[in-house]
């Protein structure tokens, strides 16, 4: 056991840069939190118990906006899914991971983590690859937490922090996130068609808007694909 | 802290937990289908436009495309830093001190 340590610290030092990057958000977070109206301890609870960045940033203007229960969880599904796909990449290499273990591992499954621990497969192989997992996962995990608790303790009292437009954090890391992604026909007319559509529909109620701006994107990205699969079998000699 | 919010957030974490486990924990012998997955691959991206346009073109849900909206210049900034460099904090650092800019001119 003693000898798993060092690989577990490794695995934290190697989230460190990633943990840096979201502090600031788990502060927005709390902060923003708090002036949404939930109390400090509810904002901390989310992040101990959701543990999902973007989910819980989107939960806040749907709980203000006074969104039904089922648009809050649906949204969050819809937003989360993403993980699935990062569930289904790390499930041949957790197959021999004990249960418990391997129920900690999904819960604590993020973009950031799941990014380091790719990485650590792809340089170092499988071998120890759940010590150093947690390592990772932990340290992300009480980051997040610790930093969410600060903002939603401290973030008011800070006076204008919240008149700073701190809304504005979120939409930025949005854009500057899927910005990149941006660089091919098809994900431009995913975003064209989720643009369109979330504008046009977001006088609805409940946040339904963004359900339906959701389908509409990836209702193009998968004709396009289609398209473009046929295109490639027509072409076919 | 009310019974509703509770409620968000347990639905919440099942919703998450859920997605995160299928395979992980439950799904030893699960397997997408191919086309699922290529569609799942456009979840980003339509969800996070969908959350970032209504926001920038009309914040508060008052349409405004002027170039005295910070929220769309700081998103129109954000996008095109991230675009060109790829770095997310780069392109939010700079992107919050355009829109704090614009919104202390106007």
């Amino acid at each position: 056991m003693q000898t798993k340590i060092p690989i577990a610290l490794a695995g934290a030092r190697d989230t460190l840069p990633l943990a840096i990057g979201t502090t600031p958000f788990a502060i927005i977070f709390g902060t923003l939190a708090v002036a949404a109206g939930l109390p400090p301890i509810a904002a901390v609870a989310m992040s101990a118990i959701v543990f999902a960045g973007s989910a819980q940033f989107i939960s806040l203007s749907l709980i203000g906006g006074g969104a039904a229960l089922p648009v809050i969880w649906l949204t969050t599904f819809v937003i989360n899914l993403r993980h699935a796909l990062y569930s289904a990449t790390l499930q041949p290499v957790a197959r021999d991971w004990p249960l418990p273990w391997r129920v900690l591992s999904a819960f604590w499954l993020t973009d950031e983590c799941f990014a380091v621990i790719e990485r650590r497969l792809q340089t170092a192989g499988e071998a120890d690859a759940l010590p150093y997992y947690l390592g990772s996962t932990l340290f992300f995990y009480l980051n997040w937490i610790l930093w969410t608790a600060v903002g939603a303790l401290v973030g008011h009292q800070i006076p204008g922090l919240a008149a700073l437009g701190l809304d504005f954090a979120m939409i930025a890391t949005f854009a500057a996130m899927v910005a990149p992604q941006l660089k091919t026909s098809t994900p431009v007319a995913v975003a064209l068609a989720a643009g369109s559509v979330a504008w046009l529909a977001h006088p609805l109620p409940y946040k339904l808007g963004l359900l339906l701006a959701a389908l509409a994107g990836v209702a193009t990205g998968v004709m396009l694909d289609y398209r473009q699969r046929r295109v490639a079998v027509e072409d076919r000699p | 802290m009310s019974d509703t919010l509770w409620a968000a957030i347990l639905g919440m974490f099942a919703a998450t937990f859920l997605i995160r486990a299928s395979f992980l924990v439950f799904g030893q012998k699960l397997r997408f289908p191919p086309a699922v997955v290529q569609a799942l691959a456009h979840v980003p991206v339509a969800v996070l436009t969908a959350i970032v346009v209504p926001e920038a073109i009309a914040p508060g849900g008052q349409l405004s495309l002027a170039l005295t909206n910070p929220y769309l210049v700081g998103t129109v900034v954000a996008g095109l830093i991230a675009w060109k460099s790829g770095r997310t904090l780069t392109a939010v650092i700079i992107s919050f001190a355009v829109f704090g800019l614009l919104r202390w001119l106007t």
